[in-house]
């Protein structure tokens, strides 16, 4: 295997192990992952506790549940938590595994811009039906 | 994206069958990775079947007999055979290997044949001689001395027993024990995927052998050089370098701490 290192010219071992430089971020990144994760324990089960309860409801009661400000805040902190969780950990996967710089950077953004426009769509969906 | 299947040329090949057991009763069969980068030939699994009681009990005993009485061709690396300077470190195992040190690994451990590799996922000089250049850059990146402002006293620099015990362990297992020898760096898959920016266990814990030192004065420069997504952040507990090391350290507990830290100074 061509180990990317080797693919950059002559450089001395230590110009390769330095790179570019300590990027100096990281622990945001991290400590979000940790807080949406906590965040995430209470809010999944609330959200498939409410799932199992509302089997079989007709369209208008669900409406009606949704439209409950206790119901419609959580589904709102849920719909934020598990997506910011998921933007974040997808982006570790794309960095793991994605070795190509453009189409990396490609794919981070392309998750992010997802992530948000289809959250975007989640509340406002919430809100139009609480509102 | 990740290569997920081996080039042709680093397809492994089953190689040379010898015995020199002369049929004795207490033989053992070792399957020895091969490559020399002089012929144009894929590396090879050559199988040596020694007598036992020709050599020492370790696995490396067993790979010096093949190589000063059977086949003098065979390229590994070996210095104090007692598990202290980290030479000989390879991937050895009956079946499914594990990184350890050929020197402290019992050959009695293992029940059918024993399989001899080198250190996964680095660059082979030759046979079981992995190329560490970058891990010793990467090790040299993160400045491994004591850095201080303060003039220096005029004898040495005080430690109480209890910051030492940091460094040292309380079981004398703390990260000033480690040995360098990479067993546990080369069995990380954050490392295997991302070696050119990720730090890798061994490096980290060094890092943390110096970011924790009460003499030390750059603690915060330090942690500056490690807070990176790549540097620090690949690492994802996945827990294979503390399972693995010889010496019985905990890399990941290191890791584990700088991360804490670069929480708390927040
Ligand atoms: S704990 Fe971190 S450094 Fe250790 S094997 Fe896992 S990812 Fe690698
Ligand atoms: S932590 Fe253990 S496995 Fe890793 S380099 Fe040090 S002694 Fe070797
Ligand atoms: S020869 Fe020194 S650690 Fe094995």
């Amino acid at each position: 295997m061509k180990l990317k290192w080797d693919s950059e010219g002559i450089k001395s071992p230590l110009a390769r192990a330095r790179g570019l430089g300590s990027a100096h971020e990281g622990a945001d990144h991290w400590m979000k992952q940790r807080i949406t994760a906590i965040a995430n324990i209470p809010l999944v089960i609330w959200f498939v506790f409410s799932v199992v309860s509302l089997r079989g409801a007709s369209h208008a009661e669900f409406t009606q549940w949704l439209a409950q400000p206790v119901n419609a805040v959580l589904a709102i902190l849920f719909i934020v938590s598990t997506f910011s969780h998921a933007v974040l950990g997808a982006r570790v996967v794309v960095e793991d595994y994605i070795h190509n710089e453009w189409f990396k950077v490609f794919k981070l953004i392309g998750i992010k811009l997802f992530f948000v426009a289809l959250g975007v769509a989640c509340v406002f969906s919430i809100l139009k039906i609480a509102l | 994206m990740a290569e997920f299947a081996l080039p042709q040329n680093s397809k492994v090949q089953k190689g040379k069958t010898i015995d020199a057991a002369n049929g004795a009763t207490r033989k053992k069969t070792f399957k020895v990775y091969r490559w020399d980068p002089d012929d144009d030939r894929n590396p090879r699994m050559d199988e040596y079947t020694i007598d036992l009681d020709k050599c020492g009990p370790m696995v490396l005993d067993a790979l010096l007999h093949i190589k000063n009485d059977i086949d003098q061709t065979l390229t590994l690396r070996r210095s104090c055979r007692e598990g202290i300077c980290g030479s000989c470190a390879m991937n050895i195992g009956s079946g499914k290997g594990t990184n350890t040190l050929a020197c402290t690994q019992a050959i009695d451990e293992f029940k059918g044949d024993i399989t001899v590799r080198p250190l996964p996922h680095m660059p082979v000089v030759k046979d079981l001689v992995p190329d560490l250049n970058h891990v010793y850059a990467q090790y040299t990146s993160i400045e491994p001395w004591l850095k201080t402002d303060s003039p220096a006293p005029n004898r040495e620099r005080l430690q109480s027993e209890e910051d030492s015990t940091v460094l040292n362990g309380s079981d004398g297992n703390g990260p000033a024990a480690c040995i360098l020898c990479f067993c546990c760096s080369t069995s990380c898959p954050s490392y295997w995927w991302n070696a050119d920016r990720f730090l890798g266990p061994a490096i980290l814990l060094q890092a943390y052998r110096w970011i924790a030192d009460s003499r030390d004065e750059a603690t915060g420069e330090r942690l500056d050089q490690l807070e990176d997504p790549f540097r620090l952040y690949r690492c994802h507990t996945i827990m294979n370098c503390t399972n693995t090391c010889p010496k019985g350290l905990n890399p990941a507990k290191a890791i584990a701490e700088i991360k804490k830290l670069m929480a708390v100074r927040r």
